[in-house]
């Protein structure tokens, strides 16, 4: 009856979102495909021409890409595993009685609504640097060697800005995950006599594994071009340590103005992507009835 | 004694919850500590924490030598524009997908997810070059159209999750009652979803704000929002971390208002269909 | 542009474009580096002289300036109508076209003041595509109070040995003094072009004759493994990812013994407004180790007109301002005569009240008349420019070998394993890029 009516209303209603994103998808991969089978340098106009595959050829060959693919890999997954483990601490203890809560959960929320080249410049500066920092200030107060961070360990201290950032967004979905548990549930468990932990291990956790699968999915998207704090911090060294594959394509089209190199390894991340995509829904997609 | 037992918990959780908190925003509050010292200060050994001549004299600086005004106006027209345009066409979308699931929903879903895992480094050159043959660099209306479409997965998925735990009867009920479908988004639906529209609203804003590649690349002087404004202040020549800090401070500083004011609308809605 | 001017000019625009010729609008892209920023100040002195001429600044970090301008020249996107360029970029831009030529400056301009050196590496076939707005190579600044604490004579002509001991006997790890501060972040303008000009002094080369790179050679081995030396014994830590910038600071803040950089610096480290160690600086030419190159660049902001700008004419009279006499004179009114922008005209180094008031001066002078971005090297090479190779590929090249050497800073790598990256990396690009079949 109305189903009929209902189902091709709805097609009209989804098709602009649709359309538009099929447009903002399927416009600039076609192009990024047809560009990266030139040879393409922004500044020398008047020299393309099609080369095949050969700026794939190069661009696998460049020493820098498995480097880049294993950082890009070690990014996500770093930040993921601090700010999951992190966000369920944290949304444990916010969940607690305490005073001035709503305060707390203000100070902790803050981060999310910082512009991530602030947040890497003032990291890098004011807190980082190996001089004037904060921590080196801190080391040389208990009469330590101040760590040079961005030298030492560069893609460490990326993954801690980063997940510095994105803790806030973790604990609150997980904090109102965990205000919806039942708490019946829990005070028989603790009349049982569960363990602190084991009722976090049978109780807890199984409760929040949808919301840590959400917490997954939509950082993982954010996660893999993580760029502007990379671009700020170390410029993707020293060497390639802290280069990811969103900044390997910038150094190719954006330093060498390399457009035919750059839309190659722009394909091979959009491949990453997908894989990862691919990937994440196969391992989660069964906890999201989405 | 139960009683007491849990009062010294709840010293024991705020004390602890209070510590952490002030750890994760300390970084924040240092930069606008920063800002209110002079330069020599800001990098004195040791670091003064609060007992230092406080000066505004960084913020008149950078009000004197960019025009913030016009960069937070740009700002604000573009995270509000953008994240508009987006909810007009996703609540449709969503509204479809919520209530009249097809085979494939699951599918465009998860599709419309995956566009934004496109690097956008990749595709600056085609992206660059339409804009140039449409006129649309540096213009908002230019930025408008990109935000939205980099965030429009996010907004449907959102609102697709909170549109799902509408209960089904009701929409039932007012069919029954003859309601057509117009009637029944606007007198039914509408109401039931405006927490969830408003917090994707916050989240886009939030994220419309804080983009940082196109608003920078896609821009010159008369659509340059606060990413940009911020780029003139990122390592000059000499001395520059209380200059930096205060600039960063008024980047940050209208979102991070906005952000504590609406935080419950925002986490209501930011579940994502995580809480059943 | 004052508040006023611009209402005044809203309101005529508004008035239906009476009589008035209609404002044009000049947009300027420039780098925050201190004397832009203070032309941008002063640049009302401007605008009350040409009321039909209203500017929109753009002022950016220096890599992202020259992504952004690069990006829109090469599309001809046609955002901006002034652009702040070097002398990279210049001479590779004309041959495009991109640029307008500067060949009808006016009489008063006085283009034969501008030194040769400069208006050469602005020029194509003599014709001048740029105007330089200020000049520099590079020498050392040292203190002179350290210095004569550890008891060392600075010659004016320093050789690399003597670099090194100097900086032995000033390095002081325990009072956070370190003997040299040198680049280290890796990009082609910051540890490639410093490691590149002492290379050169070390009769190194990126090329031979034939395009085949040159890092496998032992002058460039001893070059980069004496800079290794230097950075670890005696630079500050966290080196590898400081640039012009960040020694700047350290140095204004009393922390490196010497420090070899741009001779623009020299105002910066003399300003006792920002320097702790403001009376305490001395200057000396880039070393050399005796085989005739000293390790010395040659650089020149300037501002060029892109081809097919729509206010060619405004951009003309503005860039002609804004690197004229009249506008040193202005700067040295507002700002005394030690922070006008230097290294570009002849007059500037023959007027004795900026002889008096800039120390450095003289130094600085004799550092860009030493430079020969024609003849960089002590062997013969088929490029020109001395810290960079005046190449398109250059860029991208010149920056993924800054970041071998940054890996070799950060003790990731040995220098041969740095050097040999190096040379794979530039074979490959050479080689796709057609230089080397």
């Amino acid at each position: 009856m109305a189903t009929q009516h209902s189902r091709s209303a709805a097609r009209i209603m989804i098709s602009p979102a649709v359309v538009l994103l099929l447009a903002w998808m399927i416009v600039p991969l076609v192009l990024t495909v047809y560009f990266s089978l030139l040879r393409y340098n922004l500044l020398m106009p008047g020299t393309e021409r099609f080369v095949g595959f050969l700026n794939y050829k190069l661009f696998y060959q460049n020493p820098a890409f498995w480097t880049a693919m294993l950082n890009t890999l070690l990014l996500v997954g770093g930040v993921l595993i601090v700010t999951v483990v992190g966000g369920v601490l944290l949304a444990i203890l916010l969940d607690q009685p305490m005073w001035g809560q709503g305060i707390v959960r203000i100070l902790v929320i803050a981060p999310f609504f910082v512009m991530p080249t602030v947040s890497a410049l003032v990291w890098k500066n004011m807190f980082m640097n190996p001089v004037s920092g904060l921590f080196a200030e801190f080391s040389k107060a208990v009469g330590l060697q101040p760590f040079d961070f961005l030298t030492h360990a560069p893609l460490a201290s990326i993954i801690g800005i980063v997940s510095w950032q994105w803790l806030p967004f973790a604990t609150l979905i997980l904090l109102t995950a965990i205000q919806s548990l039942d708490s019946e549930q829990m005070e028989a468990a603790e009349m049982d006599g569960a363990s602190p932990l084991s009722r976090f291990w049978y109780i807890t956790l199984p409760h929040l594994s949808r919301a840590i699968t959400v917490v997954i999915l939509i950082q993982t998207i954010f996660l893999l071009s993580v760029f502007a704090e990379i671009l700020v911090t170390t410029n993707g060294g020293p060497g390639n340590a802290s280069t990811n594959l969103t900044y390997l394509v910038y150094a190719r089209s954006l330093l060498n103005f390399d457009v035919g190199g750059g839309s190659a390894g722009g394909v091979v991340a959009i491949i990453l992507a997908n894989i990862v995509a691919i990937f994440l829904m196969r391992m989660i997609g069964k906890n999201l009835d989405a | 004694m139960a009683r007491a037992v849990s009062t010294r918990r709840k010293v024991g959780y705020t004390i602890a919850a209070w510590i952490i908190g002030l750890a994760i925003f300390f970084p924040i509050l240092w930069t606008i500590l920063t800002s209110f010292k002079t330069e020599a200060e800001a990098i004195s050994s040791p670091p003064s924490f609060l007992f230092f001549q406080w000066t505004t004299e960084n913020y008149s600086t950078v009000m004197e030598r960019s025009n913030y005004f016009r960069h937070f106006w740009n700002s604000v027209v573009i995270s509000l524009g953008s994240t508009v345009l987006g909810l007009i066409i996703a609540i449709p979308a969503a509204w479809s997908m919520a209530f009249v699931p097809a085979k494939h929903t699951k599918n465009v879903l998860m599709w419309m997810l995956s566009t934004k895992m496109l690097p956008p480094v990749g595709v600056l050159i085609p992206i660059y070059l339409i804009f140039r043959d449409v006129g649309l660099l540096d213009t908002k209306t230019g930025l408008v159209i990109v935000l939205t479409l980099i965030n429009l997965p996010i907004i449907v998925w959102m609102l697709y999750t909170y549109f799902k735990e509408i209960p089904g009867e009701i929409l039932e009920a007012s069919r029954m009652d003859g309601a057509s479908l117009r009637d029944e988004i606007i007198h039914v639906l509408t109401p039931m979803a405006v927490p969830g529209i408003a917090s994707t609203l916050l989240l886009n804003v939030i994220l419309a704000w804080n983009e940082a590649f196109w608003t920078l690349n896609l821009t010159a002087a008369k659509a340059a929002p606060l990413t940009a404004f911020i780029a003139s202040y990122s390592s000059p020549e000499g001395l520059f971390y209380a200059k930096l800090s205060a600039a960063s401070t008024m980047a940050i500083a209208p979102i991070l208002i906005l952000g504590w004011f609406s935080q419950k609308q925002l986490v209501r809605g930011l579940t994502f269909g995580a809480v059943k | 542009m004052t508040k006023t001017t611009r209402a005044l000019m809203g309101a005529t625009a508004l008035c239906g474009m009476a009589a008035v010729a209609q404002a044009e609008t000049l947009t300027i892209a420039t780098v925050n580096n201190g004397d832009m920023i203070r032309m941008q100040e002063l640049s009302s002195a401007f605008t009350e002289q040409n009321p039909d001429i209203e500017l929109d600044w753009v002022t950016l970090e220096e890599n992202v300036l020259r992504q952004r301008v690069t990006t829109d020249i090469a599309t001809k996107g046609g955002q901006y109508d002034v652009m702040t360029i070097g002398t990279y970029e210049v001479p590779i831009w004309a041959a495009q076209g991109w640029l307008v030529p500067l060949d009808d400056l006016p009489e008063e301009y006085d283009v034969d003041d501008l030194l040769p050196s400069i208006r050469a590496g602005l020029s194509v076939d003599d014709t001048l595509y740029a105007v330089p707005f200020y000049g520099e190579s590079s020498m050392v600044m040292y203190r002179t109070d350290l210095a004569e604490a550890a008891g060392i004579e600075f010659p004016e002509a320093p050789t690399w040995d003597f670099i090194k001991e100097a900086a032995a006997a000033m390095t002081d790890k325990e009072n956070e003094v370190y003997g040299i501060c040198m680049r280290g972040k890796a990009g082609w303008g910051e540890n490639t072009a410093f490691i590149t000009s002492m290379a050169n002094s070390y009769g190194a080369r990126w090329f031979d004759e034939n395009w085949m790179p040159q890092f496998d050679s032992e002058a460039w081995q001893t070059a980069f493994s004496d800079y290794l030396m230097l950075q670890n014994e005696y630079g500050a830590p966290g080196s590898a990812n400081n640039g012009f910038n960040e020694n700047l600071a350290l140095f204004q803040q009393g922390k490196c013994g010497m420090w070899i950089d741009a001779t623009v610096a020299a105002s910066f480290v003399t300003n006792p407004d920002d320097s702790t160690v403001a009376d305490k600086v001395g200057f000396a030419l880039a070393p050399d180790n005796g085989l005739g190159k000293r390790g010395n660049w040659l650089w020149a902001w300037s501002l060029g007109i892109p081809a097919g700008t729509d206010a060619e004419d405004a951009a003309k009279t503005f860039v002609a301002w804004a690197t004229s006499k009249e506008y040193a004179e202005l700067v040295a009114e507002n700002e005394g005569w030690a922070n006008v922008p230097p290294g570009t005209r002849t007059s500037l180094y023959e007027n004795p009240a900026y002889l008096e008031a800039a120390s450095f001066a003289e130094m600085t002078l004799e550092s860009i008349n030493a430079a020969d971005p024609q003849n960089p090297t002590v062997d013969p090479v088929p490029y020109t420019g001395i810290q960079f190779v005046a190449i398109p590929e250059f860029q991208g090249i010149g920056t993924a070998v800054g970041q071998q050497f940054a890996a070799a800073l950060a003790g990731q790598k040995s220098a041969e394993e740095a050097l040999q990256a190096a040379q794979d990396l530039t074979m490959q690009e050479m080689q796709a890029a057609g230089y080397i079949q």
